[in-house]
């Protein structure tokens, strides 16, 4: 079960106002724009948007025109979340003094797995531990794709890129994914959750937990990138949901420290059929698939022990 | 002014108390030698309530100035201050803030660059960051230091203006100095500094995208006006300075002069130094010599009307950099003083001294020997010489 009472949910029910308009220049099949969209319709028009420099930055606000139907700055790659601070004491200071009127704004940063678990995560922390009232989304694409698809700390063990190219000495981005749910866990900030928009419900329902949060929040969403990870571009769905089916990108929340899964999609789907079709795993001999199974089998196991899953 | 108004106290504390009389409502900031006290003043306002602001104590002068962007987008009056190797951590946000059109005010406790680490004094600091579109003042003593964040946050956020502002204080040699300094009353200053009303701000009711990206077809013209606002501030920032004088009884210029009008060799320079220049200055009178200072209160814009004037006529122009050109051919100040000289025709011999580096004492008497050198030049090039400035003291 994805969620508890998801005969409540039906498309339909998705707010059909749109913060993030169409005639953005995302690519086509782009999975982030999705989840911001959705994001988006889940927080409502009274949001503020901070946000890092990278594809959603670049694909929404070329001089004169822009994406947004919400209030949004973008000031550099590194302080998506300093920026959201500011934003926060800002507003505080002046609704205190009466010169803005009282109520309840949102205040969100967003930024790619580059701009937060690389370049942006010290901000992140210091916002965390600062304890601001914020959402920070990581949308999540495994590389730097806006500036051609270079490795991060968030590209997957063996995944070819143009700086971990496949060669007779390499074997792909050599490091594993770094865990950004477990370093936000450990600030212990009351709100944490992963999420795909291959599961929208799911997505939306997150987003509305992280605007009740007493406290920062953080959303780790799976974005599935064609451009980058050479699929076919009306595929984007389906990989978000093999990632998932296959354990490699579990759906789970942690609130206020007790980890809840979201989905349980055992028996798990084995790696290679969410790796099949996409050109950045072609080069995978079978050793290393065979390594990469079974360490996702294993964090697969640790995450329902966390989970209380037996 | 009446000496009984007067109050002895150091200048960082002061600095804290005036941001406190133009009642900022947002800062964020990291601590840094010898910005210290400053910070620690502040937080010392903020938590006994005497200051109605919001202050994040933040991870770093990075994340310090990106969140005064978020806050002054916002709308909330802003501060920072800094130092050193702070103030080249936010280089790269100094540019945004500018070119943002944020109206935040950041006081620089002035130190050398690393390597070697220096914690002392030199303006090193602030001329690694003199083109980023801040307007950039530079204090002599602490009432300047306190007058100047009233004047600054003022013109600052004049809507012909909107740009963020650093006041330059010499670190430890201004910052750490207790001085004799006369606070104006709230209500002047209340009356002199209207709240914040900012043209644009983040809000759900009127949304808005700040920080979009430029196209070549449109980046130079986004940087154009930015540039004409900053060159056009010079104007309001002379309005705004004679507003205070009028009000406060304490005259402030641009650019001023210490016994100009008499003296044919003149010193240009900035800072606190400029106290021991005019010491020097009146010793040499002693010895029937004649020597005047030009005193550049403001870098950026550069004043070069202003600079033109008081220096046309004279035969010597020295000037005194506290900072090593890094491969130029002069010091950052001598550099500007000399293409003014060639673009405005002045007809002098120019030196180039720089002194004071990391902390490195500066006596009135070198100003002395300096005159001395000069005095002695017969052209502003140095045939001999392997560059055209010399280090004072310096011991190869």
């Amino acid at each position: 079960m994805i969620m508890p009472n998801i005969e409540l949910y039906a498309a339909n029910v998705i707010p059909k106002e749109e913060y993030a308009v169409s005639g953005h220049r995302a690519c086509q099949g782009c999975a982030e724009i999705l989840a911001v969209r959705l994001a988006l319709k889940a927080l409502g028009r009274d949001t503020i948007l901070t946000m890092a420099t990278g594809c959603m930055e670049i694909v929404s606000t070329p001089f004169p025109t822009t994406d947004w139907k919400l209030p949004w700055i973008h000031v550099a790659f590194e302080n998506a979340a300093a920026v959201a601070s500011g934003v926060d004491i800002g507003l505080k200071i002046l609704m205190k003094k009466g010169k803005v009127k009282k109520s309840d704004i949102n205040i969100v940063a967003i930024g790619g797995d580059g701009g937060t678990s690389d370049i942006g995560l010290q901000s992140l922390s210091g916002a965390f531990e600062r304890y601001h009232k914020f959402i920070y989304i990581c949308v999540d694409n495994e590389a730097y794709m806006n500036t051609g698809v270079q490795r991060s700390s968030s590209t997957p063990f063996g995944a070819m890129t143009t700086t971990s190219p496949p060669g007779k000495l390499s074997m792909g981005q050599p490091t594993w994914k770094k865990n950004m749910v477990k370093i936000a866990v450990a600030h212990n900030i009351p709100y944490v959750a992963t999420a795909c928009p291959s599961y929208p419900f799911d997505l939306i329902e997150k987003v509305k937990k992280a605007k009740m949060a007493d406290g920062p929040a953080y959303l780790h969403i799976l974005s599935v990138c064609p451009t980058g990870w050479r699929t076919a571009s009306d595929l984007s769905i389906r990989y978000g949901r093999l990632a998932v089916e296959s354990g490699v990108f579990p759906l789970y929340e942690v609130e206020n420290g007790t980890y809840r899964l979201s989905l349980n999609p055992e028996p798990l789907r084995p790696v290679t059929d969410y790796f099949k079709g996409q050109g950045r795993f072609r080069h995978l001999t079978d050793e290393y698939i065979d390594k990469i199974q079974k360490r996702t089998i294993k964090e697969w196991e640790d995450l329902k022990t966390l989970c209380g899953v037996k | 002014m009446n000496n009984k108004n007067k109050k002895g106290i150091e200048v960082s504390i002061a600095l804290s108390e005036s941001v406190k009389l133009c009642r900022f409502e947002a800062i964020s900031a990291y601590p840094i030698t010898p910005q210290t006290h400053i910070v620690e003043h502040l937080s010392e306002l903020v938590a006994e309530g005497e200051l109605a602001a919001e202050f994040i104590t933040i991870e770093s002068e990075h994340s310090a100035l990106s969140a005064c962007i978020g806050a002054s987008a916002a709308g909330a009056r802003t501060f920072t201050s800094t130092s050193s190797q702070g103030l080249e951590l936010m280089h790269e946000i100094l540019f945004i803030a500018s070119g943002l059109r944020m109206p935040i005010v950041m006081a620089v406790a002035n130190r050398a660059l690393s390597a070697p680490l220096s914690i002392w004094n030199d303006h090193g600091d602030v001329m690694a960051a003199r083109d980023a579109g801040w307007i950039q003042i530079f204090c002599e003593n602490g009432q300047e230091a306190v007058d100047s964040i009233i004047i600054a946050t003022r013109f600052a956020e004049d809507r012909r203006v909107l740009l963020p502002v650093m006041v330059n204080l010499d670190g430890f040699i201004l910052s750490h100095v207790v001085e004799p300094i006369e606070f104006p009353a709230q209500e002047s200053v209340d009356a002199f500094l209207p709240s914040y009303d900012p043209l644009y701000t983040l809000h759900p009711d009127r949304p808005l995208t700040m920080g979009a990206y430029a196209l070549p077809e449109l980046y130079t013209e986004a940087r154009y006006a930015q540039e004409n606002a900053l060159i056009n501030s010079k104007d309001v920032i002379n309005e705004v300075m004679g507003e205070f004088g009028k009000k406060f009884g304490r005259e402030y210029r641009v650019v001023e002069s210490y016994n100009c009008e008499k003296a044919d060799t003149v010193f240009v320079a900035m800072g606190s130094m400029n106290e021991n220049i005019m010491t020097a200055i009146d010793e040499l009178k002693s010895r029937g010599k004649e020597a005047g200072l030009v005193k550049i209160r403001l870098f950026r814009p550069f004043p070069s009307e202003e600079l033109a004037e008081v220096l046309s006529g004279k035969k010597r122009i020295i000037v005194i950099d506290r900072a090593m050109p890094g491969g130029a051919m002069n010091g950052p100040v001598f550099s500007e003083i000399s293409s003014l000289a060639k673009i405005r025709g002045l007809d002098a011999i120019l030196s180039n001294f720089i002194l004071g580096l990391g902390g490195r004492d500066v006596v009135p008497e070198a100003f002395i020997d300096i005159y001395n050198e000069s005095m002695a030049r017969t052209s502003t090039f140095v045939k001999a010489a392997k560059t055209n400035y010399r280090i004072v003291g310096v011991r190869e």
